[in-house]
């Protein structure tokens, strides 16, 4: 990481950061498709470090300096997890730059940021203590499209001065890296996304949310009224097949914190959900499509076994409400013309959701291991999915395969690249 | 296929393709009279008939007179006869849904067999069209199950037809690479990707277990790319897919990281999010992009899965079928692509030259159970069948025009079963053919050509062989017209019936002769030859035994390489003899490396196993003595000739009855026929040239037996054709003389150049 360029009494503060990082992530790989593994991450650039930094580390216990952010830039949302410190001292307060508590105060006084940046206050963690200090974690998002906007407001609220490193990870890291220099002044510490991912789930998990868990599952998932969320004890989570659903869809088997590999991926994710929607329907929003979902009728669009062969196919053991051909009546011009918008999304949310178990399931049985997290941010407000999930990984593995959910879905890859920014101190 | 022009009897008129059929209706439905067991598959648009008839067609017999007390100086050595004889012929035909009308009248007008009573039917449109069928045919209509019909006519068809499976290589010189019939063909997966897909693992002949599927199949593809892009039918949306570029609707990798995700080798152009693009309300995309993407989608969906199921199942083998994949080369090629991505090379997508088909031929196979059909062999009958995508506007625009969309397929039943050689060395990986035309553009320019040339002499002798015959001249002239056309379109797709080759170039003209009852335009000609050979047989013993050994092992291989030399296949040869010139030309110096076989020492082969080429001078003088002296040797020989007629080629028959009259002649021979040291059998075939993976079972039974340990393959069209680079368990030896300059100048040798390889395998 390069050493920050600007801003006057700057050589004061410790710039260590850099350094910390480049320890880079640690991990173990058995995918055959896990490529080169040595060119991201950052590049260690040791400035000749001077005794006097090196006692003024020390002096603040290894801890990098404020704001805590963690950053993760996916293909359609960006993630951003704040660390919100509550222990502030007097003597803290006073020292604090104006440019820093300006932003812990914008951040936290306001739920929404511009006219598409949110916070999403439900998910707020509260009274947590991150490397000895108490606080609240943040949970907020926006659209990448908006991320050049965001640059600049960073800039504009010169966060250069801050000296902090900004750790982030997804693709937008590599993408917006350029921007983040030219544009912000500021230097991306960039880290690999399912790094981050594995490591903010399990942090999560293991502290909680707010006294309940973070785990969840789905019991009496074939039992439309019966069906229930009840908490789940993922307290040994090894091994566990990581399913994560952002504009695509990745898929990892996990075997310990450091042992994990990348089974496979599917480009039928959310992206796919919402890109077709926005086309068969007119919507404009991810929300608005899922709104529309839960009003339509997919068995109008989709073919059935039962639409085939009238009832179930014995000779295959196919119940006859299983869905034959997604989109198959829609091959016939009449039934074109009977459908509405709602019904054409619920039919593509119910396609990709099935192919998303369909595919996590052939994973899980080739890598022998029956437990399922889905996270990402498909699944976002989207309990239509989280259900179809549970109730077909359980129907199609006779009870085998249990689907497990976590609340803050989308957020792991951002809270992953805020402890890695802890853990480089 | 051609159009010969003649008015079908019930079709209503020309050219209209409502509801009449462009081509005649005869041309098409064949040999109804005997029609029985009639299976029908009616799919989302094409239908599918077979059923099974028998052929009445002319065979020439050979018949041994009763010389006692004759002058047989001046008699003919035997009797020629020609015969009706009856064959059994599977045919099935492919026609679209919007004909079946018209087809079933012409089926019930045609249809004089009364016997039958029920039709087996498959496909979804089954259903719908049940009344329709039972009214117009007068039949019931029996329901069979989709899945089982369609694993049954794959079993069949990867058992019978060679040169079924093709993998699809679409940026390579050879889209279709086409695989030799593995010896064992399960287990295997095969993924049908019709409305839906279903994924089958077929483990035996009766045993098969569906093991998934997924509801984005072809229905997809055609239901989505309808509302997206509102175009209605399939072929166009896969038409505007081919132009569309799916990078404007599809989220890249590259999108998302601004390059490749290096960490696992993610490649910048690879989709991350299909349709990705596409989140916004206010940007318009073009049909053809959303097509494209829709189509990336789908192919790599089912590629993946298809590798899941596979990698449970630890299988390797994949086949494709289904109105998805059916002769589009745009499918196959993303299927392909995906199955490669998602197995890293580890799997093959397979596809089958008559998938169209399965589900007829599992139908119809379901209803002919006590014909017994799976205890015969079957052969593809060139002369009647249509060959991959013969309907396929991507491939053959013209040909849609021409005749409408029909395409045939007709098997013969072969007198028996064929087997392996027990001696091939690795039957999985035995390639008969030397060269592969459909690789090999120069080569396959010259053989169309090579062929092309020589059609109007083999017309000519064709008719000259039954002068007798009032309409010979004309059924000559229609045999040259079929072949003509077989020429002209494997010239445009050289890959219609799998691999090209100078073989299947050979076996179509035997196959369209036959067609037009020639089915031994040599005959006459075979007979003068073995007379006037079987006249010098006695001196030329007597020569040779005059010799010392080592001259005699010379002079014994010369006379076989000079016996070969006669072959009326052969357009050299044919020229050469009638300027009586061709013993001069002959390039027979033997090298003295050839007396590694020759001269050897030790102990004799246990039993030599002989394939013949030629009747006359090749036979008579050239196998006979050798096969004389390996029987001195003690050394057994088992002689295998062809079961029917090809060219001048000595047949069975022929061969039982130049035995029995050398025997009478040599003591020698008479005694190894009488204890059994000489044995004649039938190789099974009716080629020039030898497919070694296809003999006759009794053939292979001996061999076993005899504990055979000497292969012999005598002549261009055995030893060089095929078989030059044949592998065998045993000591081989592979005799011919090049009578094709250009063939010559490929092995870099002169015309009427000698081949003389001998093989001994290491141990």
């Amino acid at each position: 990481m390069e050493p920050l360029r600007n801003g006057g009494g700057a050589e004061e503060k410790p710039r260590r950061r850099g350094a910390a990082a480049d320890a880079g992530p640690q991990r173990r790989r058995s995918s055959a498709a896990a490529g080169v593994d040595s060119a991201t991450g950052p590049q260690p650039h040791e400035r000749g470090g001077s005794a006097s930094r090196q006692r003024r580390d020390s002096v603040r216990k290894n801890r990098p300096l404020f704001p805590w952010f963690g950053l993760d830039i996916g293909g359609t949302l960006v993630k951003l997890v704040y660390f919100e410190p509550k222990d502030i001292t007097a003597e803290e307060e006073e020292e604090e730059v104006e440019n820093l508590k300006s932003i812990r105060k914008y951040l936290t006084s306001n739920v929404a940021y511009g006219s598409t940046g949110i916070r999403d206050v439900h998910l707020e963690l509260k009274d947590l203590t991150l490397c000895g200090r108490k606080g609240n974690l943040h949970f907020i998002r926006f659209p990448t499209h908006d991320m050049p906007a965001f640059i600049q407001m960073g800039s504009e609220k010169h966060f250069s001065s801050l000296h902090t490193t900004l750790c982030a990870t997804g693709g937008g890291a590599y993408k917006f890296e350029q921007d983040f220099r030219t544009m912000g002044d500021l230097q991306l510490c960039k880290l690999d996304e399912l790094d981050c991912l594995i490591k903010g789930v399990l942090y999560i998990d293991s502290v909680g949310f707010n006294g309940h868990s973070e785990c969840y599952y789905f019991e009496n998932p074939t039992d439309a009224e019966r069906c229930q969320k009840l908490p789940f004890n993922l307290e040994n989570p090894y091994p566990l097949l990581l399913v994560n659903i952002g504009s695509g869809v990745s898929i990892l088997a996990v075997y310990s914190k450091e042992n994990y590999k990348r089974v496979t991926g599917t480009s039928l994710g959310g992206g796919t959900f919402f890109g077709l929607c926005c086309l068969l329907t007119g919507c404009s929003t991810f929300e608005e499509a899922l709104e529309m979902a839960s009003h339509g009728d997919s068995t109008k669009v989709d073919k059935l076994v039962r639409d085939i062969y009238g009832g179930d196919y014995e000779r295959f053991g196919l119940p006859g409400w299983a869905v034959a051909s997604s989109f198959g009546n829609m091959m016939s011009k009449e039934k074109r013309e009977s459908v509405s918008k709602e019904d054409l999304a619920k039919a593509t949310l119910i396609t990709i959701t099935n192919n998303i178990g369909s595919i996590a399931r052939m994973c899980a049985l080739n890598e022998n291991i029956n437990r399922v997290v889905f996270v990402g941010n498909f699944l976002r407000i989207n309990t239509i999915s989280m259900r179809l999930l549970a109730y077909a990984l359980d129907y199609w593995s006779k009870g085998q395969l249990k689907a497990l959910f976590l609340e803050h879905e989308g957020y792991f890859g951002a809270v992953g690249a805020l402890l890695e920014l802890l853990d480089s101190a | 296929m051609y159009v010969c022009g003649r008015g079908g009897s019930t079709s209503g008129g020309h050219g209209s393709l409502d509801k009449s059929i462009t081509l005649p209706p005869d041309e098409i439905f064949r040999n109804l009279e005997n029609a029985k067991r009639f299976a029908i598959d009616i799919g989302g648009s094409l239908t599918k008939l077979a059923y099974y008839s028998t052929v009445q067609h002319k065979v020439a017999r050979v018949r041994s007179f009763d010389h006692s007390g004759k002058d047989i100086e001046n008699e003919p050595l035997y009797e020629i006869s020609v015969q009706e004889e009856i064959t059994a012929r599977l045919h099935f035909i492919k026609f679209e849904n919007t004909y079946i009308e018209t087809c079933l009248d012409f089926i019930k007008d045609h249809l004089v067999n009364t016997e039958t009573k029920v039709i087996k039917a498959t496909g979804g449109g089954a259903y719908k069209f049940k009344d329709l069928i039972e009214k117009k045919l007068g039949l019931k209509v029996d329901k069979e199950d989709v899945m089982t019909c369609l694993i049954k006519g794959c079993n069949f068809v990867l058992r019978n037809i060679p040169h079924e499976v093709f993998a699809y290589q679409k940026d390579s010189d050879t889209e279709f690479r086409f695989q030799m019939n593995h010896p064992n063909i399960f287990p295997y997966l095969l993924v049908n990707i019709g409305s839906g897909v279903s994924i089958v693992k077929v483990e035996t002949e009766d045993k098969f277990e569906w093991i998934g599927g997924s509801s984005i199949g072809g229905g997809t593809f055609w239901g989505l790319g309808a509302l997206l892009t509102k175009t209605k039918k399939f072929d166009e949306l896969l038409q505007l897919a081919s132009k569309g570029q799916h990078t404007n609707v599809d989220m890249l990798v590259k999108d998302v990281y601004g390059g490749a995700y290096q960490t696992l080798g993610l490649s910048g152009n690879l989709i991350a999010s299909s349709f990705g693009k596409s989140t916004t309300a206010d940007k318009e995309f073009s049909k053809e992009d959303m097509a494209k993407s829709l189509l990336h989608m789908i192919s790599n969906d089912i590629g993946q899965l298809a590798c899941l199921y596979a990698k449970l199942h630890n299988l390797d083998k994949i086949y494709f079928g289904g109105f998805f994949i059916r002769g589009h080369p745009v499918t196959m090629r993303t299927i392909t692509y995906s199955i490669n991505f998602f197995s890293k090379g580890e799997v093959q997508a397979l596809f089958l030259r008559h998938e169209g088909y399965l589900g007829a031929i599992g139908a119809f196979l379901k209803g002919a159970e006590q014909d017994n059909p799976n205890q015969y062999s079957w052969g593809e009958n060139y002369a009647g069948s249509s060959g991959l995508m013969s309907t396929s506007p991507d491939v053959y625009p013209m040909q849609r025009t021409r005749s409408g969309t029909f395409d045939m397929l007709e098997m013969d039943r072969l007198e028996r079963p064929l087997v392996n050689l027990p001696l091939l060395k690795d039957p999985s990986t035995y390639i008969p053919d030397t060269v592969d035309l459909t690789d090999d553009a120069m080569a396959r320019k010259y053989w169309l050509t090579c062929f092309e040339e020589a059609l109007d002499g083999v017309a000519k002798r064709a008719a000259a062989s039954q002068p007798d015959s009032i309409d010979a001249l004309e059924r000559a002239e229609k045999f040259r017209q079929k072949y003509w056309n077989k020429l002209q379109t494997l010239r445009q797709q050289p890959f219609a019936y799998g691999t090209l080759t100078v073989r299947s170039l050979l076996d179509t003209r035997e196959h369209c002769l036959n067609e037009f009852n020639f089915p031994d335009p040599y005959s006459k000609v075979k007979q003068k030859e073995n007379g006037i050979a079987l006249k010098c047989f006695q001196s030329v013993i007597e020569s040779l035994d005059s010799l010392g050994w080592e001259e005699r092992q010379f002079a014994l291989v010369k006379g076989l390489l000079a016996g070969n030399v006669f072959d009326w296949g052969a357009k050299a040869v044919s020229d050469s003899c009638k300027e009586h010139k061709l013993f001069t030309e002959m390039n027979c110096e033997l090298n003295p490396e050839y007396t590694g076989f020759l001269l050897q020492e030790g102990p004799p082969h246990k039993c030599a196993l002989i394939f013949a080429d030629n009747s006359g001078i090749d036979i008579i003088l050239g196998v006979f003595p050798f096969v004389r002296e390996l029987l001195s040797r003690g050394t057994e020989v088992i002689l295998a000739c062809n079961s029917g007629p090809a060219l001048n080629d000595v047949t069975y028959s022929e061969s039982l009855i130049v035995t029995e009259r050398i025997a009478a002649m040599d003591p020698v021979i008479q005694s190894a026929l009488r204890e059994e040291k000489l044995l004649l059998v039938q190789t099974g075939s009716s080629s020039p040239c030898l497919d070694l993976s296809r003999l006759d079972k009794g053939l292979a039974v001996l061999v076993r037996e005899r504990k055979t340990d000497l292969v012999i393959i005598e002549g261009m069209g055995r030893a060089i054709h095929t078989n030059y680079y044949a592998a065998l368990k045993c000591e081989s030896l592979k005799l011919a003389v090049i009578k094709n300059s250009w063939l010559a100048d490929r092995l870099g040798g002169k015309i009427f150049s000698v081949i003389f390889k001998y093989e001994v395998p290491c141990k």
